[in-house]
């Protein structure tokens, strides 16, 4: 028991520091490989959890998460930043220590919170879900303060390891549910994409601060 | 009666101990330098010998040095040597154990530091003034993060003293702990920026745009340059032990063992400073110098990390209570 949980307190801890090296990371194949590394992780997680508790569906979950977000999106999103030439850096609104400052006080915040919250559940789910929370926090923080689309589309898949963390975790989400979030997150990769080619196609640029320019308040 | 006697022995054994060797480590890590670059190197001895040299040369002072010039090197060196001789080596729970606190300590480097930055600014030298005002950016940023790490060990071993902290990571079983791995790392960082070391500092150059810790000491010569240069030595040596006795505190013996189990405490504590000393050699070729502006970040990542590592703990702590 007491091994069990170390170990998958080890591989969510090191999930929530991968969130952080994405948040950190400012050269965008960086940020492709530490969010493929997150993805790794996630995947030894899952099925260390699936192993642990004797639930082999879990099993299904972690392999989908190696493959499609583990190798799938990050070499699709590498083939997509090579035909859009964009290897420079990437930029940001916020400047580094301030993101992380405020990515410290985002993991403080959901610790507390769901210690409080859920004092009587199992030790397992507590942890997954505090842990888990953090991540999509994270995730979400990351969206809003990077500029260029495509690594706002890693800010997007690093919330979702968060929130397939989070249910495996919690108990009773079904086989079917996880098999078409994990669909539908490619299917959002590829709307993505298309989205981020229409948007170079039209500003010569996939900096969102180009759009800014369509809105009908500004003159 | 007898007992107290051993304790206070051992605690003078601990005290001369790593001012004896402070010299020979900094050694250590110029002559493994050396052989990287393909140079011969100086030996092991020589920071002995510059001691002695700087000993019996003349201490020339500025014509409009204060006292607190003067004062200031010996200052220095007490406080930095009276931490040392807290910091646990070779056997924990010696006779100033209740004085070996982490926050202590802390306060205690941060003392000669604030010492050390008045001297370099008291003869009104420009890079006196410039390496100051470095040093105290620097501290911001390291003593924030230390603490924490600090701390982060003691939440994890319920007490904040080093001696204490030792026996319960000695007496617990081996487990995995991320929060344990973060804290090495935010510990090593602060140490490599603390002792002026190479992602920092360069302690091997004069190059003015550079240096922190050499551009405040500009001033001083004879005995008064041996006495900072020993006591830069030993807070390597002090850094090296906090991370030995927090994170490979093996080998440590008790305090009432007996001497045979302090000689081979001693051994164990002398070799893994010898590794540390080859590790750091080898890190310091291996690896440039950054901009003094990316320092902030530099520490900023051993801040987040120290702030992880007690989250970590924290929620472990909450978890399996």
């Amino acid at each position: 028991m007491n091994y069990a949980y170390n170990v998958s307190h080890l591989l969510a801890g090191l999930m929530l520091v991968a969130s952080f090296a994405l948040l950190y990371q400012d050269r965008i194949f960086a940020v492709l490989n530490t969010f493929a590394a997150q993805a790794m992780l996630l995947a030894m997680s899952v099925g260390w959890e699936g192993w642990s508790q004797g639930r082999p569906n879990l099993y299904i979950t972690a392999a989908i998460a190696l493959i499609l977000k583990g190798i799938v999106i990050p070499v699709a999103l590498h083939r997509m930043i090579v035909r859009l030439g964009i290897h420079r850096d990437v930029e940001q609104v916020l400047n580094v220590g301030k993101t992380l400052l405020i990515g410290l006080a985002l993991t403080a915040l959901s610790l507390l919170l769901v210690l409080k919250v859920t004092a009587a559940a199992q030790n397992f789910t507590r942890e997954g879900l505090a842990l888990a929370l953090a991540i999509i926090l994270l995730g979400l923080l990351m969206m809003i303060t990077r500029r260029n689309a495509v690594t706002q589309i890693v800010g997007f898949m690093s919330l979702e390891n968060g929130l397939i963390l989070a249910a495996t975790g919690a108990r009773g989400m079904p086989l079917v549910v996880e098999v078409s979030v994990a669909f539908s997150v490619l299917i959002a990769l590829f709307v993505f994409a298309v989205f981020v080619f229409r948007i170079r196609e039209r500003f010569d640029s996939v900096d969102i601060d180009a759009l800014e320019q369509v809105r009908g308040d500004r003159k | 009666m007898g007992n107290t006697l051993i304790l206070l022995v051992g605690q003078g054994i601990q005290m001369f101990l790593v001012i004896l060797v402070a010299p020979a480590v900094t050694g250590i890590v110029r002559r493994v330098k050396a052989r990287f670059m393909r140079r011969r190197g100086s030996p092991i001895a020589q920071p002995y010998r510059d001691l002695l040299k700087l000993l019996r040369k003349e201490a020339v002072v500025a014509g409009n040095a204060s006292w607190l010039f003067r004062a200031a090197p010996y200052a220095i060196l007490a406080f930095t040597w009276v931490a040392a001789a807290l910091v646990p080596t070779f056997a924990s729970g010696l006779m100033f154990n209740w004085a070996a606190d982490a926050v202590a300590l802390v306060a205690l480097l941060g003392a000669a530091r604030a010492i050390l930055a008045l001297a370099g600014m008291d003869v009104g030298t420009s890079f006196g003034g410039i390496g100051a005002s470095r040093e105290m950016m620097i501290a911001t940023l390291a003593e924030p993060a230390m603490l924490l790490v600090l701390l982060t060990m003691a939440l994890t071993a319920h007490t904040t003293r080093l001696p204490e902290i030792a026996d319960y990571f000695i007496g617990a079983p081996i487990t995995v702990r991320v929060s344990l791995a973060l804290a090495l790392a935010a510990l090593t960082m602060v140490a490599l920026a603390e002792n002026a070391r190479i992602p920092v500092d360069n302690p091997a150059t004069h190059l003015e745009l550079t240096m922190v810790h050499e551009a405040m000491v500009l001033e001083y010569s004879g005995r008064h340059l041996a006495v900072i240069e020993l006591a830069a030595q030993l807070k390597l040596v002090l850094y090296i032990s906090l991370i030995a006795s927090l994170f490979l505190p093996f080998g440590m013996a008790p305090a009432t063992a007996g001497v045979v189990a302090w000689i081979a405490g001693a051994a164990t504590y002398l070799a893994k400073l010898v590794f540390a000393a080859v590790l750091l050699g080898v890190w310091e070729v291996s690896i440039a110098k950054m901009r003094i502006f990316r320092v902030s970040e530099f520490l900023g990542g051993a801040f987040v990390f120290a702030f992880l590592a007690i989250l970590l703990a924290f929620l472990t702590g909450e978890v399996t209570r």
